[in-house]
């Protein structure tokens, strides 16, 4: 699953722009993961400040 | 709620969009998801001075810096200088986004929009397909506004496109993932922006220093999503900061996706019009994007004018917003993408000798454009795959 490490988030809202699926949205400081996510791993490598992961 | 315009997103784009639309007598809701309009930017704050003061009358509280000129920096080190005018000739501002931002949502309301804060978009209200509003959650608590019209300028993560059916998502290889620290260091220079180029520094893109005014500034970088990686920005930006500035202290850290895709096939749908970021109306090239926002916003609120008096907001009644936005701007920013697809493909090497080649030039009064000539003539070989967009 796609975990997000909220204490280095910059809530820059990139992984956004990126997400194919509109699996991500930005609430403020608060990025929402929906289920839709099909973990592709496309905003991990976009993310400036690395706070997104996949993880098994 | 029932208005006639409903702007997503109140950065330059949706601000001036409501503003323009309000002003013509317009019922305009503009919603914002933040609570404060303008903060955290993701800018570098760079802007061009004239085309700004042609849409907004300059106010000092929202300037924080004036600058001379422009420096760039070969990966070896060698240095040139742009358009340094002659004493008193500046080339740009330096913006406070934060103060600019709430000034231009400010305006709008003045002239009788209506400005929602923490209020998000979550989808469109659709009738047979047809959108006729948006459905948001307004501090917590559901909220549906009915418009035959609603300008999407939500920026870099824009939804309301992709809910209309039109696919603005972001190729990495497309989008530029930036880091910015708001730094003070008795070595900055208040006068100048400065640019610096290398594949180590940021690769596929560019680190910046901009003034913001007594030994502050913006220093940032981006690098190009598909030569990016986890992390990698900050990481990168922190090695610049101990070789460019050991002693700066960093009073402010930003992050950002810049989108670098060039023209965008569509910017309109039935009902809906997408401005600024969420248009993709950035420079591929340097990444500027809040003259285009402002202007697609302007021309996006005139004929949201016209569009609602004459009662057609199809695609084909919106068709005057993509053929205007598209004269104004869709040649420059197609061509700046050529330039950024060959730019990203080059090597230290060719930076050096490109740079190197203008060190005996008098470059100061060009602007990109000319420099690029001359570039061109002094470097036939390198940039060969360049000569259609030169002549």
């Amino acid at each position: 699953m796609l975990t997000v490490n909220r204490y280095k988030c910059c809530y820059c809202g990139a992984c956004v722009g990126v997400c194919p699926t509109m699996s991500l949205e930005l609430v403020e400081t608060w990025l929402e993961v929906s289920p839709e996510c099909k973990e592709c791993g496309i905003c991990t490598k976009i993310c400036p400040v690395g706070a997104l992961e996949v993880k098994a | 709620m029932k208005c006639d315009v409903v702007v997503v997103g109140a950065g330059p784009a949706g601000s001036m969009a409501a503003k323009t639309a309000a002003a013509a007598g317009l019922d305009v809701v503009m919603l914002e998801k933040r609570q404060e309009i303008g903060d955290p930017v993701r800018c570098a704050e760079g802007v061009g001075k004239r085309v700004l003061c042609e849409m907004v009358k300059p106010d000092p509280q929202w300037i924080a810096a004036e600058v001379k000129g422009a420096r760039i920096y070969a990966p070896d080190g060698t240095r040139i200088v742009m358009s340094e005018g002659r004493a008193g000739s500046e080339v740009g501002y330096v913006l406070e986004r934060k103060i600019f931002d709430r000034a231009l949502a400010m305006d709008a309301a003045r002239v009788g929009a209506k400005v929602l804060v923490k209020t998000r978009a979550l989808g469109l209200l659709k009738k047979d397909g047809v959108p006729y509003g948006v459905s948001a959650m307004r501090m917590g608590e559901p909220l549906q506004i009915e418009a035959p019209l609603i300008i999407g300028a939500d920026g870099v993560e824009s939804k309301v496109g992709r809910w209309a059916g039109i696919d603005t998502a972001l190729k990495p290889k497309d989008i530029h993932c930036c880091a910015q620290f708001l730094i003070q260091d008795s070595t900055i220079d208040d006068e100048y922006c400065e640019f610096f180029l290398g594949n180590n520094l940021a690769p596929g893109g560019y680190v910046w220093a901009f003034p913001k005014g007594d030994k502050l500034a913006n220093v940032g970088l981006g690098v190009q999503g598909s030569k990016s990686g986890s992390g990698v920005p900050v990481r990168l930006l922190k090695e610049f900061m101990k070789s460019h500035f050991p002693n700066g202290k960093v009073v402010e850290m930003v992050a950002g996706g810049d989108p670098s895709s060039g023209v965008i096939e569509c910017a309109t749908a039935d009902g809906v019009m997408l401005v600024g970021d969420a248009a993709h109306q950035t420079d591929p090239i340097t990444g500027g994007g809040i003259l285009n926002a402002m202007k697609a916003g302007i021309i996006a609120g005139e004929v949201a004018v016209k569009a609602i008096s004459n009662g057609n907001l199809t695609k084909v009644g919106l068709k005057e917003y993509e053929d205007r936005w598209r004269t104004d701007m869709a040649k420059h920013i197609a061509r700046s993408y050529e330039y950024k697809e060959f730019f990203v493909k080059l090597t230290d090497n060719d930076l050096n000798q490109l740079i190197g080649s203008l060190k005996n030039e008098d470059i100061s009064k060009m602007d990109l454009r000319g420099m690029l000539r001359v570039l061109f003539k002094l470097n036939p070989k390198l940039l060969w795959e360049l000569r259609h967009l030169v002549v």
